[in-house]
């Protein structure tokens, strides 16, 4: 019996799928667990494994194609099977569909098995959003609400019994509609020739869900500086000591400005959890455990790995940990639980020479720390002199449902004592 | 373009097609001498002759099934119904024979009649009177089932439906026998089962036929005095139905009201209100909501028969309520 292949969900935010590349011809054979086809998703590459032992009969979707996920991609059967294409894509499915369980993140059609497998013991996940009452919307709401990114659980509705209707989308959005017409109706200049570029998955799911967060989210900005004069002079220190160690044949990972930060930040969402948080509607979920993003930067975008219980490792397995993430984010072997379950985010420009930036924040986070450069500086210190000292600005983005112009203050006077005095952090 | 009325253009179209196909004959109470209980068949007597216009005794069922069986042996007979609501005295005919015929004869009969007379209210003639039969004849298999607004659509659909080769209902309305409109002078057919926007807009798509239509191009242009842009859709056929123009419509305007001079009871609109939430549910940013005449026999009292059939002021509420406003 022939069984029909269909996009797989490999993502939580995945929506559609690329075909990136079949790794089988048509008529070639394939084992059960064998490597069939990549997969571009949003967030990065994957291969996906045939889920049964056949011939491919039939590849319905080409590379540089993206599809809808359960779209029916290939078919696989016996060697020379006849099979009828269109009662087994039109509907008739049923041969391979089995539960869609909305619990596993893995939905499909067949179970995939990403060779990606979760690193460590059990990847903390965000903690399910708290209904209360389901949410009314118009099928129209929900469809353009999805489109746009937006949350419908978030809008109140203007209809009866508060049922979210597609005015309230429109005006959440800015009357997106509108805005996308008069965007597309750019005169044609005459002159030299632009270019327009493909947009990827992963750019669209940036553009989506970067203009749901600000669309949600009320930003407000608070920006500090910190004295980094002895915390630098404590690095210098860790890495000569990693030097040596290195030399007797101990491996010891250099610690970076940002590292250090990172530990700083992890240790300070510790003492102000307020800030460590999530918008959920009607509640707001305090998390117990500070899972930390780190913006990487890649050629195609920008990917957000976590580090897990950032507040509970240590200086050098943060240092170990971010260097992993970033070179299989910049592999595109990041695997999509990397990207799960962060609960705050940290972007660092100082190695542009970026003095200071805003950052816009990551859903369902609750604030984004942008890290500019540390800088030699003049500053008048507590005696009124004028004085040269290296100096890091910070300015932290916060979601204001949840945080408070003084709860974010708070949160940066710690980090700044942190970082101006690293040694608290040992104690 | 000449300015003609509604019963014109049914005695034109008739006439058309008798001269065109000598099997084409009309038979009904008082179509011949008196020239149509409403005028629909003036002139056709001198025209044609007593052979093919063909006065009958006051029996639905008897000149109906000789309709049938004409119909069976070559012939293309015309009965007219002096309204529906007499109509249903020949529905075994109809419904039994006319419309099973092709089915049971394993294909070896067609049954190519047309079944035309007025349909739904006219003006204080009681419950027995006041009557429409759209449901009833759009949910038997083997019909088509045609209801025009206009002059234009009623000269059209009716030819089509004559040279069709199976049992068409044509379903008119007392009301709209004087109603004028712009028909060419030369010959058209407007093809069966193809609707028509009478009114296009943004905001709501309305969908009414017969003189319903007419309440709701009343309703449009209230409307739009306070800013909403309503799109009239006149299916003209209920049987096959048009329903990529609805589905197109509704996509285009997210929202619909139906306007349906039937009771609400499984009645025509709630067979479109189906379909589109079955096809355009996605879409919809409102609940389709129905118009329909009151779930009660017709009352004879005037201000009575005025609150049980639908208004434009009826629709211009459902059409608020489904834009959610005021």
């Amino acid at each position: 019996m022939a069984l029909v292949i269909e996009m797989p969900k490999l993502s939580d935010t995945m929506e559609e799928g690329g075909i990136a590349n079949w790794l089988k011809k048509e008529g070639e054979k394939i084992g059960e667990g064998e490597p069939l086809v990549e997969i571009e998703t949003d967030k990065a590459t994957q291969e996906y494994e045939s889920p049964e032992e056949g011939v491919l009969l039939k590849i319905l979707v080409q590379p540089g194609k993206a599809v809808a996920l359960r779209t029916p991609i290939a078919i696989i059967g016996a060697a020379g099977e006849a099979f009828d294409l269109a009662a087994l894509t039109g509907g008739g499915t049923k041969t391979a569909a089995t539960t869609p369980a909305a619990a596993s993140p893995t939905t499909s059609a067949v179970p995939p098995k990403p060779t990606a497998k979760p690193v460590g013991a059990v990847a903390p996940t965000q903690a399910a959003p708290v209904v209360v009452g389901r949410v009314k919307a118009s099928p129209l709401a929900r469809k353009v609400a999805a489109e746009l990114g937006v949350d419908v659980s978030q809008i109140s509705g203007s209809g009866p019994a508060g049922r979210v209707v597609l005015r309230d989308i429109e005006h959440r959005s800015g009357s997106g509609a509108a805005a996308a017409q008069s965007a597309q109706a750019q005169p044609a200049v005459a002159g030299a020739a632009s270019t327009t570029i493909p947009v990827t998955m992963m750019r669209k799911t940036i553009a989506k869900r970067l203009l749901a967060a600000k669309n949600d989210a009320p930003h407000f900005y608070l920006t500090i500086s910190a004295d980094v004069t002895k915390l630098e002079a404590w690095r210098q220190q860790l890495n000569g000591a990693a030097a040596k160690a290195a030399k007797v044949g101990v491996a010891a990972t250099k610690v970076s400005l940002n590292d250090v930060v990172i530990l700083a930040a992890s240790r300070a969402l510790k003492v102000h959890p307020e800030v460590n948080s999530s918008w959920q509607g009607d509640t707001i979920l305090q998390h117990a455990e500070a899972h930390v993003a780190i913006a990487v930067a890649l050629p195609e975008g920008l990917v957000t790995p976590v580090i897990r219980r950032a507040d509970a490792l240590g200086l050098r397995d943060i240092a170990a940990s971010v260097r992993d993430l970033a070179g299989k984010a910049k592999d595109g072997k990041l695997s999509n639980d990397a990207y799960a379950g962060g609960t705050f985010t940290i972007s660092n420009l100082g190695m542009f020479g970026i003095e200071e930036f805003t950052a816009i924040i990551n859903p369902p986070q609750a604030a984004i720390l942008a890290v500019g450069a540390a800088l030699p500086t003049p500053w008048v210190d507590e005696h009124g002199a004028l004085v040269v000292q290296q100096r890091m600005k910070m300015t932290l983005s916060c979601d204001h449902r949840v945080v408070d112009g003084a709860t974010g203050a708070k949160f940066l006077q710690t980090l700044v004592s942190y970082l101006e005095e690293p040694m608290q952090m040992l104690v | 373009m000449a300015l003609i009325q509604f019963r014109e253009a049914i005695a034109q179209a008739m006439a058309e097609e008798m001269a065109r196909d000598d099997r084409v004959f009309l038979m009904g109470e008082e179509v011949a001498q008196y020239n149509g209980a409403y005028k629909a068949s003036k002139g056709l007597l001198d025209q044609f002759g007593a052979n093919r216009v063909w006065d009958s005794p006051i029996s639905e069922a008897g000149f109906a099934g000789l309709g049938v069986g004409a119909a069976m042996v070559g012939l293309r007979p015309i009965i007219e119904m002096m309204t529906w609501n007499f109509g249903i005295q020949g529905f075994d005919q109809i419904v039994n024979h006319a419309a099973k015929m092709c089915y049971m004869s394993g294909g070896q009969f067609n049954v190519p009649i047309v079944f035309r007379g007025p349909n739904g209210a006219a003006h204080m003639l009681g419950s027995q009177h006041s009557q429409s039969f759209d449901a009833m004849l759009t949910n038997v298999p083997g019909m088509k089932v045609i209801s025009p607004s206009t002059p234009y659509d009623t000269k059209g659909l009716l030819k089509s439906a004559i040279r069709d080769n199976n049992p068409v209902i044509f379903l008119e309305s007392e009301m709209m026998y004087g109603l004028k409109g712009e028909v060419p002078e030369g010959e058209y057919l407007i093809p069966i089962g193809v609707g028509d926007i009478k009114r296009a807009g943004e905001h709501v798509t309305i969908i009414a036929w017969n003189k319903m239509l007419h309440v709701a191009m009343a309703a449009a242009e209230q409307l739009a005095s306070i800013g909403v842009s309503a799109e009239v859709l006149d299916p003209r056929t209920l049987q096959p139905l048009d329903e990529e123009l609805i589905f197109s419509s509704v996509r285009k305007t997210h929202r619909l009201v139906i306007v349906d001079e039937g009771w609400d009871f499984a009645a025509t609109s709630a067979q479109i209100s189906d379909r589109v939430q079955k096809e355009c549910f996605d879409d919809l940013d409102a609940p389709v909501v129905r118009v329909n005449s009151l779930f009660v026999p017709m009352p004879y009292a005037e201000d009575l028969e005025h609150a049980v059939l639908p208004t434009a002021e009826r629709v211009v509420e459902a059409v608020k309520e489904v834009l959610y406003v005021g």
